[in-house]
């Protein structure tokens, strides 16, 4: 019998083998590109969801790779949250190969963005399932840097000089993540994450936990952009060509950024009144910056990438409480925005692949000659603005909830404004976009090729269904596995060193 | 003077890297060959390797060293690079583990011992010697809109 163990390394090996052996064989078999890369994320979206049974099954996975047994060697770990995370972006990337397929035509090289697309993927499931730290570090480049180079990837004026800003900036905030790292080795002197949660519960904390936390704090801060540390967003998220902007607002920054703080600062420093607290006033301020910056946008993909500031403070916001509601919340916010956001941006690339125009302004009547972008848009719309029954509301009512249980008054209502001001900006767009008479000039556009229409449908219907990981029943089974691991915080050590005894 | 002549350096420099450039890569290979046992590896020994091809560039020109290694060719290795060294570590898994040392450990400091490290090496300097060099291609043969005539 096969250990089910031996799953964890196919999420990095896979994606890892099908983004060279497509830029090897790419540029000469023509259609290989579009059929192994929908094949892999498929095989990877199938493990992930298999990755949930077989953590019901088994409980904490662990993973030695090369049988060198952690602290030495490097381990994995599969636990709740690494499986919430892989459905998260396996789900995503999945949606998101399918719509390149017909997407990418306009650009020349599209084996080059295949491989690119799935170093990517394969640094992103690296970040989630490693439990080295150092590890960690390495994935979480490969993934940056392959992102780097796909914002850049219509190599015009615009989309290089975001590239630059964000590869600079991305650079600085993995400096710092390093530094961190370093610092912490040097008090640990142990790089596996678990391991130097229980050195660290050991020695106790000193002023040296508290530099790291305000290093990890600023980098990952910046990889997830939250206010003070989200520059680079607005520029590089709508550079980027849709399917890219899909994946980075969708799962980028919440793999890298959202998911590394919940690991580090729940499992392995260990969470304080005082990074909640933190967490809590930066979430809040980049719910409302974002937010009030998102209003005033005509660019549509501008304006979904300053909204994905705000739903990241969303995010932040559930989970700074601390309390057992608030992690559930945020953690379901995070699988919703990562539905409903990257569905919005596959919409707006929709919108541009028919029209060559992302100007509101220049828009209108759309839902008449696209009815399914018009219709996935409004469901998407609906979803992020929080309309009952769509799976936005949800989350967004645990974390307002959450936060008047917690007695955060203020924080709750600035929640609630935000919802509103979120609603207020999305039904302009929907307007300015799909509603009204069609414009002249535009009465003779059609409606997306099959595969894009597939892939919106299937994220539509998510955000249709996404309510339904509430019941009780599926709950258990999956977002509260998630939420389980952050609510043990520091127990994660002894969980995982009797894993790997 | 032959047309290969009018490009690139000075023939004082064309002659010492005529002279150099093989002990160059020799010496990269030797790196990467005693990765194991010596200090260095697949990615020093890939460097020194990728430069002594960039050392062939900066001499002699472009055209030449592109005809030695063209970036078809470069393209080709990195990709080899990176497939060989995921394919050795999935082999692992007919051991039961993903990286594992599954060949013979042999005896210490021998040439032919340790295992698959060797063989990463190699793999490793494919992909690092043809990468940095192709880098370096790419830089080379990239043109501004105001240099275009």
């Amino acid at each position: 019998m096969i250990a089910a163990s031996n799953i964890i390394p196919l999420f990095v090996a896979l994606p890892l083998a099908a983004a060279f052996l497509i830029s090897l064989l790419g540029k000469r078999i023509k259609r290989l590109p579009d059929a192994l890369g929908v094949l892999v994320a498929l095989i990877l979206c199938g493990l992930s969801l298999l990755s949930v049974r077989l953590h019901n099954i088994h409980g904490i996975l662990t993973y030695s790779a090369g049988a060198w047994k952690p602290p030495i060697g490097i381990g994995m770990v599969l636990d709740g949250l690494s499986v919430f995370m892989l459905v998260t972006v396996n789900l995503v990337a999945f949606c998101v190969v399918v719509y390149s397929v017909n997407y990418m035509e306009k650009f020349t090289a599209k084996w080059k963005f295949y491989t690119l697309f799935f170093l990517m993927l394969g640094g992103m499931n690296g970040v989630i399932i490693t439990g080295d730290m150092f590890n960690f570090f390495v994935f979480l480049e490969i993934a940056a840097v392959a992102s780097y180079a796909l914002v850049a990837f219509g190599t015009e004026r615009q989309e290089l000089e975001a590239a630059f800003k964000y590869a600079v900036m991305g650079t600085v905030g993995s400096l710092f993540i390093l530094l961190g790292i370093a610092f912490l080795y040097s008090y640990t002197s142990t790089l596996n994450m678990a391991d130097m949660s229980s050195v660290l519960a050991q020695k106790g904390t000193g002023n040296i936990t508290l530099m790291v936390s305000v290093l990890f704090l600023m980098g990952f801060g910046l990889k997830a952009a939250l206010v003070p540390f989200h520059a680079w967003l607005p520029d590089a998220h709508p550079s980027a060509p849709a399917p890219i902007s899909a994946m980075l607002s969708g799962v980028l920054i919440k793999s890298l950024g959202i998911y590394a703080l919940c690991r580090i600062f729940y499992n392995v420093i260990g969470m304080s009144p005082a990074i909640s607290s933190i967490l809590l006033f930066l979430g809040t301020l980049s719910m409302v910056v974002g937010g009030l910056l998102a209003i005033g946008q005509w660019d549509f993909k501008r304006l979904l990438a300053y909204s994905s500031i705000s739903q990241i403070g969303y995010i932040i916001l559930g989970l700074g409480l601390a309390t057992p509601l608030g992690i559930l919340g945020g953690l379901f916010h995070l699988f919703n925005h990562s539905v409903f956001k990257s569905l919005l941006f596959l919409n707006s690339g929709a919108v541009e692949y028919a029209t060559g125009t992302r100007d509101l302004q220049k828009m209108g009547g759309l839902a008449k000659r696209m009815p399914v972008t018009a219709t996935t848009a409004m469901t998407a719309s609906m979803s992020i603005a929080g309309i009952p029954p769509f799976n936005g509301f949800w989350s967004k009512l645990l974390i307002i909830i959450a936060a008047v249980q917690a007695g955060r008054y203020g924080y709750a209502f600035w929640a609630v404004l935000i919802s509103i001001l979120t609603l207020a900006m999305y039904v302009r767009a929907m307007k300015y976009a799909f509603l009204g008479s069609l414009r002249e000039g535009l009465s003779r556009i059609k409606e997306v090729p099959l595969f894009m229409k597939l892939s919106m449908g299937a994220l539509a219907l998510i955000c249709l269904a996404g309510g339904l990981l509430l019941i009780p029943g599926i709950n258990e089974t999956f977002l509260q596995g998630a939420r389980d691991v952050l609510l043990e915080g520091t127990e994660y050590a002894a969980t995982v060193l009797k894993g790997i005894k | 003077m032959s047309k290969e002549h009018e490009k690139g350096m000075s023939l004082i420099v064309k002659t010492i890297t005529r002279l150099t450039v093989g002990l160059i890569l020799l010496y990269g290979i030797y790196i990467v060959l005693h990765g194991h046992v010596s200090p260095g590896g697949g990615f020093a020994g890939g460097v020194i390797i990728a430069l002594s091809f960039i050392h062939l560039m900066l001499a002699y020109g472009k055209e030449t060293a592109l005809r030695k290694l063209s970036k078809a060719a470069a393209s080709f290795f990195e990709s080899m690079g990176a497939i060989l060294f995921l394919g050795i570590a999935l082999l692992g898994f007919t051991g039961g583990y993903f990286f594992l040392n599954f060949i013979s450990k042999g005896e210490p400091f021998k040439l032919f011992s340790a295992g698959i490290i060797p063989l990463c090496n190699i793999a490793i300097c494919l992909k690092v010697g043809a990468g940095l060099f192709a880098i370096f291609v790419a830089l080379v043969l990239l043109k501004f809109d105001s240099e275009k005539r």
